[in-house]
């Protein structure tokens, strides 16, 4: 039993890592309908330019200040220099534009700082650490703490602020809050600084975890089934979403997977974001498509 | 309009172009030519600008001291393949024909999806493929293999050196038995190519094995190491590859199994391996046919000669002497070594890679020739053969102390005996299902 909930805990701890990008997906969608597939080079941008930054001297938080700022920086060229220029466009576009976007900043990423592998030490132990004869880990602890942390304050700009008010205004009818004077450029570049703010600290808990190298994009492969399970118009749906696909596809590699073969545990999260593509197109928490016909 | 075409301007010009080029032509036929699939993109980068980096910079060196191979400048140019088959295939491809008259040496792609892509070529082209310290282990087999060449250590002498070490760490060979050991595998075929070897390995010494698989590209291994905490191994073997080895390194720490305890194969060997993994990696030990250091009198001569000379190919120079860049040089060196031989046979001259495969096959590297190419220490003796295309099959290995490895054994010679008849039955399988007629060795010269 002890072996069952390490393996579970393990798997919703894990869950939360992959919410942390996932939210950054979230939150473009819900304001501007783009599916931005760059999400996961903005969290490798960041990481890259962070612990550069240190490697270069900067004090932590004044290579936290410096990197946020050029995380708003890339938000708004993103903004301005590609999205604004496709409004009204298909979907697809916009998506085939996040894709371009994608290999664009990874390309300028090594070429501004190097193909090089870092460490990164966020002066967190991850030692492990047992309670009541199950073992978790500390960072990872560390990391769901982030994790309800960014929630709540996402939660709160959202609705607690005027712009987060704008924001749940355009996100439910853009064309209502248009007429109504929302400025809809003003509040897709909030969102695109967000979205990078959330990337930085993604990249910094990722980046702490796996070393920062390329492979860091990877991530987003992570982010995609969760954000089907959860909907991709909900924060809260990310992070439940996040809590399924990291216990489902633990308890599947530990108890499946000597059954049918190792190595199961990238393909699990997909089978079971298309059933429930099958079941909820929306998914948990996505808002259904009402149309008029 | 016509007549503007061949003015008698535009006739002179083109006539010194011509001059030019039959110049150039009658330069770039003493030079020898190494077609390089480089890799300096992408999530492999890190790799392939310190070996590639390391392989230039050794060329350089024979360029500027010696003036060459016997005369024979040794010239490159690469082709980015980002670490991806479709366009290692492609610069294969784009540079088998040489380089302004330079004939092709031989081809370093330094990944084993695109070895296996141009294995057939290679040897349709009669260009060697160097795949050193990886590959199809089969491809040991010359007779069957003409053209590759798995140099130094194939992957099944790396596994069998493995479990000669942990015997040794044991008290014996024959200690091992009832012991534990857990193989944690990147799933490619890379990964699960010493599965069978390990299975072998554990019948004969008695010890058990289990097989585990990190999913490519291996960010997550929560559910593996927590599957290894309930095994309770003596001893972990990392086939890793990437990211996976940090994140190895740290969920092993997160889950309580010792890092000193963990060995890592070849290419779980390198700094970048390691120093991602922060304190976790501390006391991680790995195999290494090529320590890290720069008091090695080559890389010295380099340093000197070419590094200080401001034309090092390194853009960072902190990783000059680094695990690949140092791989860089050996294989530098056995590129090189293996033009200089075939060079005394065939003549001092530009060499087709018919000529070349016949200098690797005839590379005997011994202590006195090591002393020479000032690599004592860095490349193992080495002597190759029709039959035996890897030559070596010793590892040492190495330890990470938190920011460097240090050598901790002297080499360990993988059961060479053992692994042959494998090796031999392999290649006959893929030989018959090829048409291929194997090379009868005792013939060759």
């Amino acid at each position: 039993m002890d072996f069952f909930l390490e393996v579970l805990i393990g798997g919703l701890l894990a869950g939360v890592m992959y919410s942390m990008v996932a939210i950054g997906f979230v939150l473009i969608f819900k304001a501007s309908g783009v599916f931005n597939f760059a999400q996961g080079s903005m969290v490798l941008f960041a990481a890259l330019t962070f612990v550069s930054l240190l490697e270069r001297g900067f004090a932590f938080w004044s290579a936290f200040a410096a990197t946020l700022a050029s995380m708003l920086v890339l938000a708004w060229a993103i903004e301005r220099g590609v999205l604004r220029h496709l409004v009204n466009r298909p979907p697809i576009t916009l998506f085939m534009a996040t894709l371009g976007v994608s290999f664009i900043i990874e390309g300028l990423a090594q070429l501004l700082w190097g193909a090089q592998v870092h460490g990164l030490d966020l002066g967190i132990k991850d030692e492990p650490l047992e309670l009541g004869g199950v073992l978790l880990s500390s960072f990872d602890l560390f990391a769901a703490g982030t994790a309800a942390a960014l929630v709540l304050a996402l939660s709160l700009l959202f609705s607690r602020t005027r712009i987060g008010l704008s924001l749940r205004a355009v996100a439910d009818d853009p064309l209502a809050a248009l007429a109504v004077g929302v400025r809809l450029q003003r509040i897709w570049g909030v969102v695109w600084a967000v979205a990078g703010f959330v990337s930085l600290i993604a990249g910094l808990l990722w980046g702490a975890r796996l070393g920062v190298q390329f492979s860091l994009s990877l991530v987003v492969l992570k982010a995609l089934p969760v954000l089907i399970i959860g909907g991709f118009s909900s924060i809260g749906g990310a992070i439940v979403g996040g809590l399924i696909v990291g216990a489902s596809e633990k308890l599947a590699e530990v108890y499946i997977g000597p059954l049918i073969g190792d190595g199961l545990e990238n393909w699990f999260p997909y089978v079971l974001a298309l059933l429930f593509l099958l079941v909820r197109p929306a998914g948990l928490f996505g808002e259904r498509a009402i149309e008029r016909v | 309009m016509t007549a503007s075409r061949f003015s008698p301007r535009r006739l002179a010009a083109a006539f010194s172009l011509g001059l030019a080029l039959a110049s150039g032509a009658a330069f770039a036929a003493n030079e020898q030519y190494f077609p390089l699939q480089s890799y300096r993109v992408g999530p492999y980068a890190a790799g392939g600008t310190g070996f590639f980096g390391g392989f230039i910079d050794y060329m350089q060196l024979i360029n500027a001291r010696d003036g060459g191979v016997n005369g024979v400048k040794l010239t490159w140019s690469e082709c980015e393949t980002e670490y991806v088959v479709e366009k290692g295939v492609e610069c294969y491809e784009r540079l088998k024909k040489g380089l302004n008259g330079a004939p092709a040496a031989a081809t370093n792609p330094l990944s084993v999806g695109i070895a296996y892509a141009t294995l057939e070529r290679s040897t349709a082209d009669k260009i060697p493929l160097i795949t050193i310290n990886h590959g199809r282990t089969d491809s040991t087999d010359g007779s069957v293999f003409p053209y590759v060449f798995p140099l130094q250590l194939n992957p099944y002498s790396e596994v069998s050196a493995i479990v000669n070490y942990i015997g040794q760490q044991a008290g014996g060979l024959d200690k091992l038995k009832g012991k534990k050991i857990v193989t944690l595998y990147h799933g490619s075929p890379y990964g699960k190519e010493t599965i069978p070897i390990l299975d072998i390995l554990a019948k004969k010494y008695g010890f058990s094995v289990t097989h585990i698989e990190v999913p490519h590209p291996g960010t997550e291994q929560q559910s593996q190491w927590l599957n290894i905490r309930r095994i309770k191994p003596e001893w972990v073997i990392l086939r890793g590859w990437g990211v996976m080895n940090p994140v190895a390194l740290k969920t092993a720490a997160k889950t309580g199994f010792p890092a000193d305890h963990v060995i890592g194969n070849i290419w779980s060997n390198s700094e970048d391996d390691a120093a991602p993994a922060g304190d976790a990696a501390k006391g991680f030990i790995s195999i290494t046919t090529h320590p890290a250091g720069t008091d090695f009198p080559v890389l010295k001569d380099i340093d000197k000669q070419v590094v200080k000379a401001g034309k090092g190919n390194l853009q960072d120079p902190k990783r000059f002497g680094n695990v690949y860049y140092n791989l860089g040089v050996v294989n530098g060196i056995l590129n090189v070594e293996a033009v200089r031989i075939a060079q005394a046979k065939f003549g001092k001259r530009p060499l087709s890679g018919e000529e070349v495969r016949w200098g690797f096959e005839h590379l005997n590297i011994d202590n006195k020739r090591l002393q020479e190419l000032g690599a004592v220490g860095l490349v193992q003796n080495l002597k190759l053969s029709c039959a035996d295309h890897e030559g070596g099959g010793a590892v040492r290995f190495q330890q990470w102390d938190g920011t460097r490895w240090k050598v901790i054994s002297d080499w360990v010679q993988a059961d060479r005996a053992l692994l042959r008849p494998i090796i031999e039955k392999s290649a006959a399988a893929y030989a018959k299902e090829k048409g291929i007629t194997p090379r009868n060795c005792a013939k060759e010269s």
